[in-house]
């Protein structure tokens, strides 16, 4: 029993990743840098299987309103090998980790000609099906404004002023409505004191005719504090 | 009594969606194989249709604000319209409700004379104003007379 068990678990785990297989590459979408500037372009990927020892990473390049692309580097049999002919000699570096299943690349001192497309494609034997990833560079002399910050910013500064003058309106209403109701309250508990409160007036007493201790309490407060304005 | 109030509604409700046409369709600047709008430039070359996103100035998303800003407000003062219907005493106005479509109206114009002004950097020499941004231009005086005559209305029962 155990050793069928056994058997077919390993049949499984033997038939399931074949079904699989098809690496799946990382890339940005889109990256953006300064003139002069260096950028790191990263690619990693994810398959099924082990990372091989035979491993293979390849990076290509499509300038801008090219037709072709034009390989720039190609990692193989443990060894990276950088553009040494191309537009990109002696400014590509190889800084992935390729153990770690990372192909990045090191693009030093951009210029406005580096603007186009770079492809990366790996491979990781016997996964091999796959579809490349592309990131775009753009270059720029300064870094624009990203699209939608300053729409974004326009449309929450209006609504959260407009939400800001409801608010306002509200509380003006309440606050009033509040010193309303502390002025009948006055006029029917005490005797013909209002809002000019005497001098001789003694602290905060309950008055008689008041159902509720708070009501008391808080037009008395309000009366101390509009004394207080008065002083 | 009721003709009025959906001959009110209609005109409101037919700014709102001359806002939103104009706001969404690709049809500010239209050229024999190219057209632009506020949010992307689409050429058809021989490679096909192709759509770039739209320059990221602070002109252009100042347009982009304006535009959803007067969609916003001319539903917030739709919804308005249809709480102080039932709200309102007798003898009042639709006060608040033609506030906030007079103001729709204002952001459409600002949009729309912004674009007018940057329009020698923005479209390109092959391309003339399209259809969106007409209509831009025509949603302007509709919702200034709708929230003027939501000013003026009085509620009688």
């Amino acid at each position: 029993m155990l050793t069928i068990l056994a058997l077919a678990s390993v049949v499984l785990l033997g038939i399931v990743p074949q079904q699989s297989e098809a690496i799946v590459i990382y890339t940005g979408w889109e990256r953006h840098a300064l003139v002069g500037s260096d950028i790191r372009l990263s690619c990693s990927f994810f398959s099924w299987r082990w990372t091989s020892d035979d491993v293979t990473f390849s990076w290509s390049y499509r300038a801008d309103g090219a037709r072709d692309a034009i390989s720039i580097f190609h990692y193989t049999g443990g060894a990276p090998y950088v553009d040494n002919k191309g537009p990109f000699r002696d400014r590509l570096e190889f800084v992935g980790n390729p153990g770690r299943r990372d192909g990045s690349i090191l693009l030093k001192n951009l210029d406005f000609g580096d603007n186009g497309t770079f492809t990366c494609d790996a491979k990781n034997p016997p996964d091999i099906v796959g579809r490349a990833s592309s990131v775009r560079l753009l270059v720029f002399e300064k870094v624009p404004i990203q699209a939608g910050v300053i729409t974004g910013s326009i449309i929450g500064a209006v609504l959260g002023l407009l939400l800001l003058i409801v608010v306002i309106y509200y509380l003006m209403r309440f606050l009033v409505a509040r010193r309303v109701f502390n002025l009948s309250v006055s006029k029917h508990g005490k005797k013909g004191k209002g809002k000019e409160g005497s001098q001789q007036r003694q602290g905060p007493t309950l008055s008689i005719g008041d159902p509720s201790k708070l009501k008391a309490a808080a037009s008395e407060k309000k009366k101390q504090e509009s004394r207080k304005d008065k002083k | 009594m009721l003709l009025l109030l959906l001959g009110i509604v209609i005109l409101h409700i037919a700014a709102l969606v001359l806002l939103f046409v104009s706001t969404i369709v690709n049809a500010w600047a239209t050229g024999s194989a190219s057209s632009s709008d506020l949010w992307k430039n689409c050429s058809t070359t021989n490679g096909g249709y192709h759509c770039d996103p739209a320059n990221t100035g602070e002109w252009i998303q100042a347009v982009q604000a304006l535009m959803i800003l007067s969609i916003i407000f001319s539903f917030i003062s739709l919804f308005l319209f249809f709480c102080q219907l039932f709200t309102l005493q007798k003898g009042g106005r639709f006060f608040l409700t033609g506030v906030f479509q007079i103001l729709a109206s204002l952001f459409v114009m600002s949009g729309a004379v912004i674009y007018t002004v940057m329009s020698p950097k923005w479209v390109p020499e092959t391309e003339a104003f399209g259809w969106a941004y007409i209509l831009a231009w025509v949603a302007f005086p509709l919702a200034l007379i709708s929230g003027l005559i939501y000013v003026i209305l009085r509620k009688r029962e």
